[in-house]
C-alpha cells in the first residue's frame, strides 16, 4: 500500500475533443503534476455553476497509464453532467478534477495472467486504458476483448481497436450486436450468452484475469456466466456503471 | 469555490434536498459490487460474530429471523456519488444481536460471501444505527443487492453496509477492509465527504 495522500482538486485544460460516436466523446485533457495512473481508474470531475452550485461525477479514464489524460463520457440523456461535457466543452475549457481512483478494478502489467475484458456499452473505457496500457508497455500477456455494442454505430474506439488486432496477435476483439448488427454478419443480433464467453473468452483453466464492465444488468449477466462456466468469481472484477 | 464550468448550469437544484456535499439524487437502485453476485441458499446461511478472544455467537437463518424485526426507513449515499431517500428495509438491530456479546473492541472487520470485508468504529454500530437488514420495499433481499442478508449502515457511505455479510469480527485495533485498502477513507462520513484516504 502506498501511504494515504490526500487527492486534491486540479485544473485539466481540455487539449482536443474527439466524437467517438454520436452520444459519446473523448477529453483530452493537460492536467500540471499529473503522475499517471493505472489503467481502469478513474477520476471524480466537479463541475460549478457561476453562483456557486457544483455537481462531480466520476469517469472511467481512457488512456494508457502515462501520457494524456483521456476520459470518454457517454451522453445520457437525462443526465445533469454528461450533455455538458458531451455536448458543451470544449478544446481550451478548463475541468475540475481529481484522482486517480481504485485499486481493485486495474490491470497491472506486471501480472503474468492472461486477460479477459467484457464491456457491454461505454464499459469500454477502462477496459480500452488497459489494452492501450498493454500497447505502450509491449505486455506479451495475451488479451481477449469481448465487446457488447448495441448496433455497429455505437462501438467506440472501432478503428483503433481494429488496427491494433491487425497489428498485434496478442490481442483477440470479438464483437456482440445485440439490436442491429453489420452488413454480413454471421449471426443475427443477440445477447452476450454462455457459447459467446466459452468460445470468445479464455477457458478457465488458463486462469485469466477478468475485468467486466458496463450497466449493472449486463455486468450480472456476464460475471454469472463466468462463474458457471468455473472462472474463480476471485478472479473476476466488475465494475458497474449506471443504475439497475 | 472552485472554477467556475463556462456554460454549466446545472439543474437538480431546485428538486434536489438537503443532501451531502457532491451527491446527487437518484430514484433508481443502482448496484456496486467488486465481483459476480453469490447466490447463497437459506439453509446454508449463517451469520457469526467473533470477538477479539475468540468466542463465537452463530445464528442460522431461522434463529436469525426468529429475533426482533425493525422497520428501518433512511436515506442512503453511495460514495459514487448517488443518494437514495427513504428507503425502506426489514432488519435485526445489531443491538439486538450483541445483546449476548461481551467484548472490549473498539473496531469491526465485517466479512462477506466472496470475501468482501470492510471496517467499522463499534460504536458507529451501536445505538439504533445499524442493521442486519433482510428485506428492503417488502420484499425477501435480491442478491443484486446483498441478499439474503445485508449490513446496513445508513449514516456512512453505503459501501460501509456490506453486502452477504455472513460475520463481523471484533478488532482491539482499526484496520482497513477492502476498499479501504484500495484508497478508500477509512471512516467514510458522507457529511464530511470523507470518500477517499486522505479526505
Amino acid at each position: 500500500m502506498t501511504k494515504p495522500r490526500t487527492l486534491t482538486w486540479r485544473a485539466g485544460t481540455v487539449t482536443a475533443v474527439r466524437q467517438e460516436t454520436p452520444s459519446a466523446r473523448t477529453l483530452v485533457l493537460d492536467v500540471p503534476d499529473w503522475t499517471g495512473h493505472l489503467p481502469g481508474q478513474h477520476v471524480d470531475l466537479r463541475l460549478t455553476a457561476e453562483d456557486g452550485y457544483s455537481a462531480q461525477r466520476s469517469y472511467s479514464i481512457a488512456s494508457a497509464g502515462s501520457g494524456p489524460l483521456e476520459i470518454t463520457i457517454q451522453r445520457l440523456e437525462d443526465g445533469e453532467v454528461s450533455p455538458y461535457l458531451t455536448d458543451v466543452v470544449e478544446t481550451g475549457d478548463q475541468i475540475e478534477l481529481r484522482g486517480p481512483i481504485g485499486g481493485w478494478f486495474v490491470w497491472r502489467s506486471a501480472q503474468p495472467a492472461p486477460v479477459l475484458l467484457v464491456a457491454g456499452g461505454s464499459g469500454i473505457v477502462p477496459l480500452m486504458a488497459m489494452i492501450r496500457e498493454r500497447g505502450q508497455v509491449r505486455g506479451r500477456q495475451p488479451f481477449r476483448l469481448i465487446y457488447s455494442v448495441r448496433s455497429p454505430e455505437d462501438a467506440c474506439y472501432a478503428d483503433e481497436l481494429q488496427r491494433r488486432v491487425r497489428d498485434d496477435p496478442g490481442l483477440d476483439v470479438h464483437m456482440v450486436y445485440t439490436r442491429t448488427a453489420p452488413a454480413g454478419w454471421p449471426t443475427p443480433p443477440k445477447r452476450i450468452d454462455v457459447a459467446t464467453v466459452n468460445s470468445h473468452g479464455w477457458p478457465p483453466d488458463f486462469a485469466p484475469d477478468v475485468f467486466v464492465c458496463g450497466p449493472s444488468s449486463f455486468v450480472e449477466t456476464a460475471a454469472d456466466i463466468l462463474v458457471a462456466l468455473g472462472h474463480d468469481p476471485k478472479k473476476v472484477r466488475t465494475e458497474r456503471f449506471g443504475g439497475a | 469555490m472552485g472554477i467556475i464550468s463556462r456554460g454549466f448550469g446545472g439543474r437538480r437544484r431546485d428538486s434536489a434536498p438537503d443532501l451531502p456535499p457532491g451527491q446527487y439524487l437518484t430514484h433508481d437502485f443502482p448496484v456496486l459490487s467488486a465481483g459476480p453476485t453469490p447466490r447463497i441458499p437459506l439453509d446454508r446461511w449463517s451469520f457469526t460474530i467473533a470477538t477479539e478472544v475468540g468466542q463465537k455467537h452463530t445464528w442460522d437463518w431461522k434463529a436469525f429471523t426468529a429475533l426482533p424485526a425493525e422497520e428501518i426507513t433512511k436515506d442512503i449515499h453511495c460514495v459514487t456519488k448517488w443518494s437514495k431517500l427513504g428507503t425502506t428495509w426489514k432488519g435485526v438491530s445489531l443491538d439486538t444481536l450483541f445483546e449476548e456479546v461481551e467484548t472490549a473492541a473498539d473496531y469491526v472487520m465485517a466479512h462477506s460471501k466472496g470475501g468482501y470485508t470492510t471496517n467499522v468504529p463499534f460504536e458507529d454500530l451501536l445505538d439504533g444505527k445499524a442493521w442486519i437488514a433482510y428485506e428492503f420495499d417488502g420484499e425477501p433481499l435480491d442478491p443484486e443487492h446483498g441478499g439474503p442478508a445485508r449490513l446496513l449502515i445508513p449514516h456512512l457511505y453505503f459501501w460501509k453496509s456490506a453486502k452477504w455479510v455472513n460475520g463481523l469480527q471484533m478488532l482491539l485495533e482499526d484496520e482497513p477492509g477492502f476498499w479501504e485498502a484500495a484508497g478508500y477513507h477509512m471512516y467514510g462520513d458522507p457529511w464530511s465527504e470523507q470518500r477517499y484516504s486522505g479526505d
